[in-house]
């Protein structure tokens, strides 16, 4: 298939896809075209997509493409839909969740060091939203549980990998200007 | 009266109330010690390498103290980080003070150099915290593919899986077994038939309880005739199987009439 035929055909299915989708999933369908060419293809329809200044846009999100609405129409869109915005995290959440990004894989009382308080209530909510999920025991006394983020922290958060997160160092600067 | 230590106005919050009405307390900034640490020490303007530690224990427990008569329940790691505060400050009376009033950095020897390190620390993931708040409220701007959006407004409804699908079966046959009856095998069903009469009550009405599609059944044959009548108009998307909440009755509904094909 030539690469001008791949781009529709790719677009529809990013369009209709419920989780984005990834370049391994799409040489499942396209068995005879190359990975390289599929990457290429992905690639290239995106630039075009979003070169073009419309309401949607395609991104790269948890390893996969994604088509989304803009988020400069939030108001309207959702004027319309008559939605209400989602259930935001608390700050404790939020805070348990930075150490648990940063620091992964990481245990409770590693966590409990850092933030300086317990984090048991902000980690069963991590836990039961997806973000987190464990991923192992630590080789010390008592073995205790290791956490890390998930695949959906990636889509929650609209990052393509965890490499795409600012380095901690970045918020050190501002942590030393006192802010 | 105001629970703040310099008169700076402190807006209410959520945070535990007393009886008096003119109180106003924040808590809810402070997720615990090292964030109250960290306010006291941004509110007075000190140099967090060179921390005036008796200044900022005092201060510290002030706020304790207050959370005490308050009621609020001071938690352990509360009073660790006063002994800490405590134990720095005893540790810097016995030598005499060996940081310059504009060391750069805590020297190593510093018995704060400790609480300084776990400050920053704190103070990184607090930063790194509201980069992923603001992160969430920009995917909380966007939209996706329509099939997720379907399901996510309206009614809260839950697709059956096999498995609950399963068990429900399970439940009906169960209850039958339980009633003493007689098996008579002379009237033989078909799947074909049953399709049509399933057909004929869902024009009727709108949305049927999964029990009472098997409540006039007679014989076991008859219930698993019914049972797969029943999987076949699910392929056939006439019909499709939904709960309104987590354990509830598993509903039946025409496949068009249920708000699934928006």
């Amino acid at each position: 298939m030539e690469i001008d035929e791949l781009l529709p055909v790719l677009e529809a299915i990013i369009y209709a896809a419920d989780d984005p989708v990834r370049p391994e999933q799409l040489k499942e369908i396209f068995p005879d075209e190359s990975y390289d060419k599929i990457e290429t293809a992905l690639q290239r329809l995106t630039s075009e997509f979003n070169a073009r200044p419309g309401g949607m846009w395609i991104r790269e999100i948890a390893g996969g493409f994604r088509m989304t609405t803009r988020p400069e129409h939030h108001e309207l869109v959702r004027a319309y839909l008559k939605t209400k915005p989602g259930a935001k995290l608390s700050l404790a959440a939020l805070e348990t969740l930075a150490v648990i990004a940063y620091k992964q894989p990481v245990t409770l009382a590693e966590i409990l060091a850092i933030r300086g308080k317990k984090s048991t209530t902000a980690l069963h909510t991590l836990l039961d939203r997806k973000l987190v999920v464990m991923t192992g025991r630590k080789a010390v006394v008592g073995r205790p549980i290791l956490y890390g983020t998930s695949k959906d922290f990636l889509v929650h958060f609209g990052l393509k990998d965890l490499s795409e997160l600012p380095t901690l160092e970045e918020f050190a600067q501002m942590a030393g200007e006192g802010s | 009266m105001k629970m703040d230590m310099d008169g700076t106005e402190i807006p209410e919050s959520n945070g535990t109330m007393a009886d008096d009405p003119s109180l106003t307390i924040r808590l809810e900034g402070f997720e615990g010690p090292l964030d109250l640490l960290l306010h006291l020490i941004k509110r007075e303007e000190l140099d967090i390498w060179n921390i005036p530690i008796a200044h900022i224990t005092e201060q510290y427990l002030v706020y304790i103290q207050m959370m005490q008569e308050l009621n609020i329940n001071v938690a352990g790691d509360w009073l660790v980080m006063a002994a800490t505060l405590i134990y720095i400050k005893s540790r810097m009376l016995l030598p005499p003070d060996p940081v310059p009033e504009t060391a750069a950095e805590a020297e190593p020897g510093d018995p704060r150099s400790d609480l300084v390190y776990q400050l920053l620390e704190h103070q990184k993931f607090k930063n790194a915290a509201q980069m992923l708040y603001t992160r969430e409220e920009v995917e909380n701007a966007v939209w996706n593919s329509p099939a997720q959006d379907a399901v996510e407004d309206g009614k809260d409804v839950i697709a059956v899986t096999l498995f609950d699908l399963l068990k429900a079966f399970h439940e009906v046959v169960k209850r039958f077994e339980s009633q003493t009856s007689m098996e008579l095998d002379q009237e033989e069903i078909t799947v074909e038939q049953k399709l049509t009469e399933l057909r004929r009550l869902l024009m009727v009405h709108d949305a049927l309880t999964f029990s009472s599609f098997f409540t006039r059944v007679s014989s076991k044959r008859h219930l698993i005739v019914t049972f797969l009548a029943m999987l076949e108009l699910v392929r056939l998307k006439e019909i499709w199987l939904f709960q309104e909440a987590a354990f509830a009755e598993i509903k039946i509904a025409r496949y068009t009439s249920a708000g699934e094909s928006r």
